[in-house]
């Protein structure tokens, strides 16, 4: 039976390895057909801002791959509200990652749900697995 | 050990994928592609050509389910199915093409 995986995304997407090790981790995972969710809180809501440039720090620009975890049906990905807001951020500064509904002839439907502390927590109660990043 | 295509010494890693993505030149495919005594026809290029542009917007190799379903939306059914990629690539879609293509082995392949 598919077991419930929250992967949790915590820090800034450059200057760790973390965001891109979590990253690789999930599309590795999907491969075992589990119930992924992902979720950005605290700094690693930078993962998922548009026009990101790595131009001055010569490391590999991974942000575009984002927009593949749909391919991986990888399409539960919360983003917590007060992390965003704390940072001057909102829903228009990070990318819009989409997936598509196979089931309803390729419908584009958005994968981020923008969610509170609160909101997050539940969902977080309801995971068999969480993997902090 | 490295690979010779057109006169340069190309350096691959131990399961023969490129080292530098910017080596990549078709003559590589056609060099690979010969050392497993394989012809590329239209179709190979159509599939490595596929996960080139793939690779150029996601900045990753695909794995082969994803694959799979990306060259059905975008070739057609027929041509998007396991049986069609792996009469192509008999060892593997996602890894031979890949190699070919001069990508990384793909993420998710384990």
């Amino acid at each position: 039976m598919a077991k419930k995986f929250m992967y949790m995304n915590t820090k800034a997407p450059y200057g760790s390895i973390y965001a891109l090790e979590s990253l690789e981790v999930v599309l590795i995972g999907a491969a075992f057909e589990q119930d992924v969710s992902l979720a950005f809180i605290d700094d690693g809501v930078y993962q998922l801002t548009k026009g990101q440039s790595t131009d001055g720090i010569g490391m590999k620009n991974f942000s575009p791959t984002y927009s593949a975890l749909g391919d991986y049906d990888v399409n539960k990905i919360y983003v917590e509200k007060e992390s965003l807001e704390e940072r001057g951020l909102s829903l228009d500064d990070l990318q819009h990652l989409t997936w598509e509904d196979e089931d309803e002839d390729w419908a584009e439907k958005d994968s981020i749900r923008l969610v509170s502390r609160a909101e997050l927590a539940d969902v977080i109660d309801d995971q068999d697995v969480v993997l902090s990043f | 050990m490295p690979i010779e295509v057109n006169g340069k010494s190309l350096e691959v890693d131990e399961e023969g994928y490129l080292a530098n993505l910017n080596d990549w030149e078709p003559a590589v495919a056609e060099v690979m592609a010969k050392e497993e005594g394989l012809d590329l026809s239209d179709d190979h290029w159509e599939i490595i050509n596929f996960l080139r542009e793939y690779y150029e917007e996601y900045q990753i190799a695909p794995a082969v389910r994803v694959l799979t379903k990306a060259v059905g939306k975008k070739l057609g059914k027929e041509k998007g199915n396991s049986k069609y990629l792996y009469e192509l690539f008999p060892y593997g879609p996602g890894k031979q093409a890949c190699k070919y293509a001069g990508l990384p082995k793909p993420t998710g392949c384990v």
